[in-house]
């Protein structure tokens, strides 16, 4: 087709780019200050004012210390525990309820969706579910309570739920002529046609594990079972300095405390920063609009 | 033809489970999951209606009916909780709902692949950023001696104590959500878009339409079933908004406006081990959003339009 372009049609052209330009320097400038920062001189970025552009100087002192850091690396070890076992646990869980609910002659499929449905929009509370897991069941200190209360999220099943009832159902009669039993249907016909979808939920939960605090807050008394996510709390908001210095002699103390946070925010960050982008076009794989209806 | 009897529901039951044996099996520890973390926390919220007392377990508490509720919606509380925690919900809706589907109709209107690739990928990126550096990131940039203030060009009794005035958390609980999730948002609508009949579109430019015509004429109306979806459940969570944030930003020097339902829930029920008068709190906030998801789903299906349910 050939139409001419209009000059409101350049206009519009230049002010949108423009500011989608805006967008990306909106979402990228904090992230790249922060990287910046953490490769400066601490002593020239106490006295400076004003945005980064680059480094000013250039020292890996800052990460150093990091990775001397005790309880930075305990919460890594944890925090890395939590992401393997969780997410497994997590997608073991929620694929055979997805399997379940996305086949259509069980007779007990509706009335399950709607009880599963339902807990979306009518919880007992965040006391109730403390107190079944601190006192009830005596989880305190116990790393399965910040896996087993979020073993299945909702969304993520309907969404697995939608991808499962999207293969198309020939394949399944087939290998069910073939003497196939729904395990094994799942596991060679279903899973396999599904892996994009299961690639999004696995990087949610996975990322969910990582960024997560609130349940070991809540759960954990012991500093030793702390995640990543605690300690970096105690550094970034707490402002809690031994923790932050730990493991560096008293006369570097000063000189790195200016760009430690900095460089512990990135090496919380980097890894997920890595990933996302690589399963960036299974991303709508991974949205639920009209899915919650039946 | 003759018509055979349905089976009676013994039978199906039984030809049933024999027919999906297997899957029955799976769905073992799904059942067991939703029982005992979801059913029963809501077993476990009659303690909202009792004076608990761990040692005497749920039941060996006493019965205390509405006093819990009542000593909360009477107490000094209650109006600022509601207030702060209806503003955030509120600002965020007026903001932050339509800024992931501006942004979808902006990337529609690029040309450009990789530009828009670009823009994709930048701005999905604080969704995986978590909340404690978020936050953290938030204390450092907005400090008296901090970045922000440096841009602004404040210096000594000038600077602005951003987050020690009750004045600005609204705009920095706000904006730094809307600044974590509007690109991420953007997916579904973007999504929606693809799925119009690009015929409309060039049909539009035969008959001279101009961009911002195309934008309201074909991709604001093609999307509107999606906006409404997802503005109905929006509107469905106008009060529970999670405590994880709030409890990371906020100091109580700021309480006054920052201070909503859920942190107080944590504070007042986790911390102090107020467990019953928290748990009440709970229930008012769960059966508040029931209320509205079901009021705007009501409506829009009134209205002929999209519903849930």
């Amino acid at each position: 087709m050939n139409i001419r372009r209009t000059r409101t049609d350049v206009i519009f052209d230049v002010v949108n780019y423009a500011l989608l330009v805006g967008v990306i320097i909106i979402t990228l400038y904090p992230i790249l200050y922060v990287a910046f920062a953490s490769f400066s001189d601490p002593g020239r970025i106490q006295s400076w004012r004003g945005l980064l552009f680059a480094p000013l100087g250039f020292t890996i002192t800052a990460y150093e210390t990091v990775f001397r850091n005790p309880f930075i690396l305990t919460g890594y070890r944890n925090t890395l525990f939590y992401v393997i076992l969780g997410t497994a646990i997590n997608m073991f869980m929620t694929t055979l309820g997805a399997y379940a609910l996305s086949r259509q002659n069980v007779l007990w499929r509706r009335p399950l969706s709607l009880l599963i449905v339902f807990t979306l929009f009518f919880s007992g509370g965040l006391i109730p579910q403390f107190l079944l897991v601190a006192k009830t069941l005596n989880m305190i200190d116990n790393p399965l309570a910040v896996i087993l209360p979020g073993a299945i999220n909702t969304f993520n099943l309907l969404i697995l739920r939608t991808a499962f009832e999207g293969v198309p159902p020939a394949l399944e009669e087939a290998a069910r002529m073939d003497g196939a039993n729904d395990w094994s249907i799942l596991f060679n016909v279903i899973i396999p046609l599904s892996l994009p979808a299961l690639a999004v939920v696995t990087l949610f939960y996975a990322v969910g594990h990582w960024n997560a605090f609130f349940s070991a807050l809540i759960y954990f008394r012991n500093v030793d079972l702390y995640p990543l996510q605690l300690i970096l709390r105690q550094i970034l908001i707490s402002n809690d300095t031994q923790n932050m210095t730990a493991g560096t002699s008293a006369g570097d103390v000063e000189s790195v405390a200016a760009t430690i946070k900095y460089a512990i925010i990135m090496v919380a960050t980097i890894p997920i920063l890595l990933i996302y982008p690589f399963l960036q076009r299974f991303f709508v794989k991974g949205v639920l609009v009209g899915g919650v209806k039946e | 033809m003759t018509r055979t009897p349905p089976p009676s529901l013994g039978t199906r039951i039984r030809k049933d489970f024999q027919r999906n044996k297997g899957i029955y099996l799976m769905l073992i520890p799904v059942v067991l999951y939703y029982a005992l973390f979801h059913y029963g926390p809501m077993y476990g919220a009659q303690i909202a209606f009792r004076d608990f007392v761990p040692a005497r377990g749920i039941e060996g508490s006493t019965w205390v009916g509405w006093d819990n509720f009542k000593e909360f919606f009477n107490g000094i509380y209650f109006w600022r909780l509601l207030r702060n925690t209806l503003a955030i919900s509120v600002l965020d809706v007026i903001f932050g709902f339509p800024a992931p589907i501006l942004l979808a109709i902006m990337l529609n209107e690029v040309t450009s692949i990789r530009f828009k690739r670009l823009v994709q990928t930048t701005s999905y990126m604080p969704f995986f950023i978590s909340v404690v550096v978020i936050v953290g990131l938030l204390i450092d940039f907005f400090a008296r001696d901090g970045l922000v203030n440096n841009v602004l060009g404040r210096t000594g009794d000038a600077r602005i104590g951003f987050l020690s005035e009750p004045n600005y958390y609204w705009a920095l609980y706000v904006g730094s959500g809307i600044w974590q999730t509007f690109g991420y948002g953007s997916i579904i609508y973007l999504a929606s878009i693809s799925s119009i009949d690009p015929q409309l579109y060039d049909a539009a430019k035969v008959d001279g339409a101009g961009r911002f015509r195309q934008i309201f004429n074909i991709t604001l109306p093609g999307i509107a079933p999606t906006i409404v979806t997802l503005f109905i459940l929006r509107i469905g969570n106008i009060l529970s908004i999670g405590s994880e944030k709030t409890i990371l930003l906020y100091n109580p020097l700021v309480y006054q406006t920052a201070d909503i339902i859920s942190s107080y829930v944590f504070r007042n029920g986790v911390l102090n081990g107020d467990y019953s008068l928290s748990a009440a709190v709970g229930i008012f906030n769960s059966l508040i959003n029931l209320a509205f998801l079901f009021t705007a789903n009501a409506l829009s299906r009134r209205r002929g339009g999209t519903s849930l349910f």
